[in-house]
């Protein structure tokens, strides 16, 4: 909302000066306090110097130039001043600004004396640019036209006068401000200065429209009706007659150009100035225009259509919801005597009815229409106008008849000061009220106002900030403080603090519903920089949770095999995400930035394998990286909510990295977070692979399965690398390989951790056995080594894998592994003979179990 | 050198073992290795030596003259014995220094190996705030990203029709039928599932990822963190809300950065406000950061409205309560220097790898 200082001052009278960057900046501390946040502070000049009025006396050719005419005009000076001139839009009489050799106007331009030919041009002729007055630079400002060079001029207009005295333009300063959603009161200027009043201390009063009213009461010319009580309250009407559509005033153009509104005439000027000096939109039809002179408010029906005055065909009627639940969805749309719509109520007018050049009679609408009506209307229709804003935001109940009357005096005025004949205000008024105003009464506990904002006010401080802001706040009855003594008595009584307030919420805040709203007042007009500062500690201990620890670990362990940590983009491209996952499992977004940011990630890898393209492309292409997060895949029959589970994901993408990276990755997670290894298993990626291996290898990855059958969760992630057809998919180059982890934390963070208690350690020597077993390839090692420990007994310290190997000497299809085993007793030196034992044990236990047979 | 002596000959006199130590002496002092000096002890001390020559021909001296002689003797060998010992050692230090000086490597010349990696910059800043707040015995609240319309706005006292729910501003899902499901615009449905729960008094941050429909520039991302405090228990006010803010405030960015706050407007909260802190670039003095004002604005506060705690069945005249919340984001942007928040989602290493 654009604030110029100088509205405010017609409604309070602040001392701040517009040319004191000082008192303007104090006065937006004060503003910003009252929660009106003043995003901007744009200073406005005032006229510009050396421009005066001149009255057009004689205009000639100048022999030789095409374009450029010599003008003589009386300047107020001894005698008449010649200019060279090429605007055409002017005539011998008319009154125009001329800026005097010397001044400097508001762009900067420095006016010199020049010649062209044999004329002398003593200044310029200024267009409405040129002075700073409109961005129009299409010919001269016409300040008063009067037909003949020696004719009387409009009142308090004298050649040689100060263009900015004549226009009444002092210098201004224009406050930006962002106007929260629950202060419809503050998108008018009075509102602003009934709030800046009050915290100032200083008076505050919108000044009563004054109307002489004469001729035929409005009652017989025109009519208003509503039909459609649930989407309009109110529905009132003033009726003029005998005007002619002329610019409005320059202070009020200029006010309105300040407030960022362009002047259209003065009738439809008049409108706005009101809408943004009061918050009441209102509507001027040409009366001429309307079918019947009569308006009525109703719902939109299906297949409805109107031209706005934007220009735009609005197809009306089409709320999909509520059908035949009354309509109240449906938008409020302004029909004339023949029902024909002809402005969309509280949203735009109709081009049909507009103001235009031959109106001569208007109706002017004033209404207050249903907020959450205009709201949606607005928001289907894709149009946001100053005053459906308001409208949504709630308007003024009992300021509509204000605001009809003050747009009224507008026109009159802008008439008056025009000379033009004045019009006529037809007595009365249209009204049509589908429910009148009941002032909404709360009972405030003064109490439990100190109590939520940590005062200690008394009921007569509190009610001292609500009066100046249009709260009536009386001591409710029933109470220690009613009496005829009033707030003078309470303290006395000892009831100041708990006292009950009966107060009564004015009709421009429709916000305020409940007593904690009228709290929040008494706090911004009590100052919230001098609420007390207190301490409240957390009676609990604060800790993370063990799935906040660990991921925390998890994080720290990714990182330490060298991967970063990306963040990828949580919606995703469907057609790149399906080669991966399947479409049905995908949720979509129903209102997209973009296509390709149209799906949930089902899956962490898409998002990493882009990252690594697009530093390949920078020539980083030699990286790992990491994500923890969420992921998304369609909702179970039943279900309400997509199913939702955090993921990490970590790529292995160095020069080299494969497989092998991978498990040494996996081992180290796993050993960080203290894993049981019989908890889980790495297996083969079979048929049954699920989610979490999609764009795995298919021969060089394994799932991570939880080993206990019972626990049901199956599979909790995928080791291994990235199916190089994945790769290509994503244009990563296919010769390389890219190591892959997937976990899925809610699965992996339930799996069983090993004891906590520690194991004593033998002060015994132990011994060492080497086997060497050639083994089918079809078996996995992890088989080998769990035959082993299992044999070997609780004398094992460890079993290790210390050599691979496969070549001549071994069957075809089997390859040789050799494992360490270290044994110890905690009590005695194991002889060697129970070495030997345990030895024998070990190879008749895996022969016996496996396709295995110890090598010689 | 002379030959070495038929040791059965030796004469034994004291002037003949002072030859011998002398002897002994010149010949260990030749040595320049271990291997020679001890083949030259076992040749100057071992049984084949002139000295155990004469300690057997003490055998034939005159008993009277036999203590002195053998004294002398061991004396002898003591000496040799001694210079035996002071050459080891030399030699040891010698051979030392030479394996050392062999074994010699630059450092500098080390080939660069693989470093750990980070953490990103915004997990980085996340659980630095996770951890101030649990240093004020806050508990850490999480939720998921999708949320149902009654979560993310009802509850939170956003009617339908409210501006904020407006399809401008949220990403709705594709969803057969039933109650809207969108990307939670804030961390706030958490709230409701904590007060939900039903155990109070509550003391609690959620951080977290929150999806607004704006389009990423410089200051703006589709996706972006959060993170948000609740707290609900008797007597809660707004002083206490203030106090807390000034309180995170300073534990956050220093003793020297203060809070302030003035009016807002958010539907969950009554009465509320925005919450600014000292400028953090000029300190207060005022710069273009700040808009000449000392001030930069962190987030939003206030009271927890008590449609919020009645929406989910808690006593609002008898548990008062604070919420507040800002950027995680932003606030990493602030403390690197980073001037546009999509650097955070380009993912390049080499922007990952430096902070």
């Amino acid at each position: 909302m654009l604030v110029p200082l100088s509205w405010l001052h017609d409604f309070t009278p602040l001392d701040t000066d517009p040319t004191d960057d000082v008192a303007v900046r104090a006065l937006a501390e004060v503003l910003n306090g009252l929660g009106l946040v003043v995003e901007g502070i744009e200073p406005a000049a005032g006229g510009p110097d050396g421009v005066v009025l001149a009255r057009v006396l004689e205009i000639a050719p100048i022999e030789g130039l095409d374009r450029v005419r010599r003008v003589l005009v009386d300047a107020g000076r001894a005698a008449p001043v010649e200019i060279g001139c090429g605007a055409w839009n002017f005539a011998v009489g008319d009154v125009v600004p001329l800026a005097t050799v010397g001044a400097v106007l508001p762009g900067g331009r420095v006016i010199a004396r020049r010649s062209l030919r044999h004329v002398v041009s003593d200044g310029m002729l200024c267009s409405p640019a040129e002075v700073g007055l409109d961005d129009d630079a299409e010919g001269l400002l016409v300040l008063a036209s009067t037909g003949r060079p020696d004719a009387p001029l409009p009142p308090g207009m004298t050649p040689g006068q100060p263009l900015g005295d004549y226009l009444g333009l002092e210098p201004d300063v224009v406050y930006d401000l962002a106007i929260e959603a629950n202060r419809p009161d503050c998108l008018s200027i009075a509102g602003i200065a009934r709030d800046l009043a009050a915290k100032l201390g200083l008076p505050f009063e919108v000044p009563s429209p004054r109307l002489e009213e004469s001729g035929p009461p409005a009652a017989e010319l025109a009519a208003a009706r509503i039909d459609a009580p649930q989407l309009c309250r109110r529905l009132t009407g003033r009726v003029l007659t005998g005007v002619s559509v002329l610019a409005s005033p320059v202070r009020l153009a200029r006010r309105l150009r300040l407030a960022g509104m362009r002047p259209i005439n003065a009738l439809v000027d008049a409108s706005n100035y009101v809408m943004v000096e009061l918050g009441q939109p209102t509507h001027p039809y040409d009366l001429d225009r309307l079918a019947g002179g009569r308006i009525t408010v109703r719902g939109a029906r299906r297949g409805e259509e109107l031209v706005t005055l934007d220009g735009q065909l609005r197809a009306l009627g089409l709320a999909t919801r509520g059908e035949g639940t009354g309509g109240e969805l449906e938008e409020a749309v302004i029909v004339d005597g023949e029902d024909r719509p002809v402005g969309i109520a509280g949203v735009m007018g109709g081009a049909d009815s507009e103001i235009g050049e031959s109106t001569t009679q208007v109706l002017l609408e004033a209404a207050e229409f249903e907020a959450r009506a205009i709201g949606r209307a607005a928001k289907r229709l894709g149009l946001r106008s100053e005053a459906s804003i308001r409208f949504e935001r709630g308007i003024d109940p009992l300021g509509v008849d204000r605001a009809a009357d003050r747009v009224c005096e507008l026109i009159v005025e802008a008439h008056r000061a025009a000379g033009a004949p004045l019009p006529v205000v037809a007595p009365g008024r249209l009204d049509a009220c589908a429910e009148p105003y009941r002032p909404r009464r709360l009972t405030v506990r003064t109490e439990r106002a100190n109590a939520l904002l940590g005062t200690e006010l008394d009921a007569e401080a509190i009610a001292g900030y609500l009066r100046p802001i249009g709260f009536l706040a009386e001591p409710a009855g029933g109470d220690p403080l009613a009496g005829a003594e009033g707030f003078s008595g309470a303290g006395a009584e000892g009831g100041g603090a708990g006292g009950l307030l009966a107060v009564t919420v004015p009709s421009f805040r429709p916000d305020v519903t409940r007593e904690v709203d009228v709290v929040e007042e008494v706090a911004r007009h009590y100052g919230y920089e001098h609420i007390a500062r207190t301490e409240r500690r957390s009676p609990a201990i604060g800790r993370l949770s063990g799935r906040q620890a660990e991921r925390r670990l998890l994080r720290r362990l990714a990182a330490s095999t060298g991967a970063h940590e990306a963040w990828t983009a949580s919606m995703v491209d469907p057609d790149e995400h399906s080669r991966l996952v399947e479409s049905k499992l995908l949720v979509g977004v129903a209102n997209p930035m973009a296509r390709e940011e149209s799906v949930l990630r089902a899956h962490l890898l898409p998002g990493l394998l882009a990252a690594l393209r697009r530093n390949a492309a920078r020539r980083y292409g030699s990286v790992r990286l990491f994500e923890v997060g969420h992921v998304f895949t369609a909702p179970g029959v039943g279900a309400a909510l997509p199913a939702e589970r955090e993921h990490l994901a970590i790529v292995l993408a160095e020069e080299g990295d494969s497989t092998v990276d991978a498990v040494h990755t996996w081992r180290l997670l796993a050993e960080g977070l203290r894993l049981a290894p019989e908890g889980y298993a790495l297996e083969p990626l079979g048929e049954a692979a699920g989610t979490l291996a999609l764009g795995a290898h298919p021969t060089r990855s394994a799932e991570v399965v939880v080993s206990a059958p019972t626990t049901g969760l199956g599979a909790v992630g995928v080791v291994g690398e990235v199916d190089p057809d994945v790769l290509a998919t994503f244009g990563i180059a296919a010769e390389r390989s890219v190591g892959w982890i997937l976990l899925d934390l809610d699965a992996l963070l339930v799996l069983p951790r090993r004891s906590p208690l520690a194991r004593p350690v033998s002060p015994y020597p132990s011994s060492d056995i080497d086997l060497a077993f050639s083994l089918d390839e079809a078996t996995p090692a992890a088989a080998l080594e769990r035959a082993l420990a299992a044999a070997a007994g609780p004398c094992c310290e460890w079993v290790r894998l210390i050599d691979v190997y496969r070549g001549p000497g071994l069957s075809e299809g089997s390859r040789s592994l050799t494992y360490r085993l270290r044994f110890s007793a905690a009590d005695r030196t194991l002889t060697d003979a129970e070495v030997g034992e345990l030895r024998a044990g070990c190879i008749a236990a895996v022969e016996a179990a496996l396709p295995a047979k110890l090598r010689g | 050198m002379r030959p070495v002596p038929d040791h059965e000959q030796i004469e034994l006199t004291r002037a003949e073992l002072d030859r011998l130590v002398a002897g002994a002496t010149g010949r260990l002092a030749g040595c320049a290795s271990g291997e020679e000096l001890e083949a030259a002890t076992s040749e100057v001390l071992g049984r084949g030596s002139a000295l155990s020559a004469m300690h057997r021909a003490l055998a034939q001296v005159a008993p009277e003259e036999r203590p002195a002689l053998g004294e002398a003797i061991n004396a002898a060998r003591r000496a040799i014995e001694e210079v035996v010992e002071r050459l080891r050692s030399e030699l040891s230090v010698r051979q030392r220094a030479a394996r050392l000086q062999a074994d010699r490597l630059d450092l500098t010349e080390v080939l660069p190996s693989r470093l750990p990696g980070h953490l990103h910059v915004v997990t980085r800043v996340w659980e630095e705030l996770e951890d101030v707040f649990l240093g004020m015995g806050y508990e850490i609240a999480e939720g998921n990203e999708v949320e149902t319309d009654w979560y993310n706005f009802t509850a939170l006292n956003i009617p339908p029709d409210h501006p904020a729910r407006s399809m401008q501003d949220s990403f709705y899902l594709d969803h057969g039928g039933g109650e809207s499901v969108l990307l939670r615009t804030h961390t706030s449905p958490v709230q409701v599932h904590l007060l939900e729960r039903g155990e109070l008094p509550v003391y609690a941050i959620v951080p977290g990822r929150v999806y607004r429909r704006d389009t990423a520039d410089a200051s703006h991302l589709p996706v972006f963190h959060q993170i948000e405090g609740l707290v609900v228990d008797r007597g809660v006010s707004f002083s206490d809300l203030a106090g807390t803010i000034d309180a995170f405030v300073r534990a956050i960015f220093g003793s020297g950065v203060a809070s302030r706050l003035r009016p807002a407007y958010f539907p969950f909260t009554e009465p509320s406000a925005e919450f600014e802190i000292t400028c953090t670039i000029c300190g207060g003095a005022g710069c273009r950061t700040c808009r000449r004002t000392g001030w930069i604005e962190l987030g939003g506060c206030g009271m927890v409205h008590p449609a919020v705690l009645e929406a989910t069945g808690v006593d609002s005249e008898t548990w008062t309560g604070f919420a507040f919340g800002f950027g995680i984001d932003r606030l990493a942007l602030m403390r690197h220097g980073i001037e546009d928040l999509r650097t955070f989602v380009e993912n390049d290493v080499r922007f990952l790898s430096q902070l």
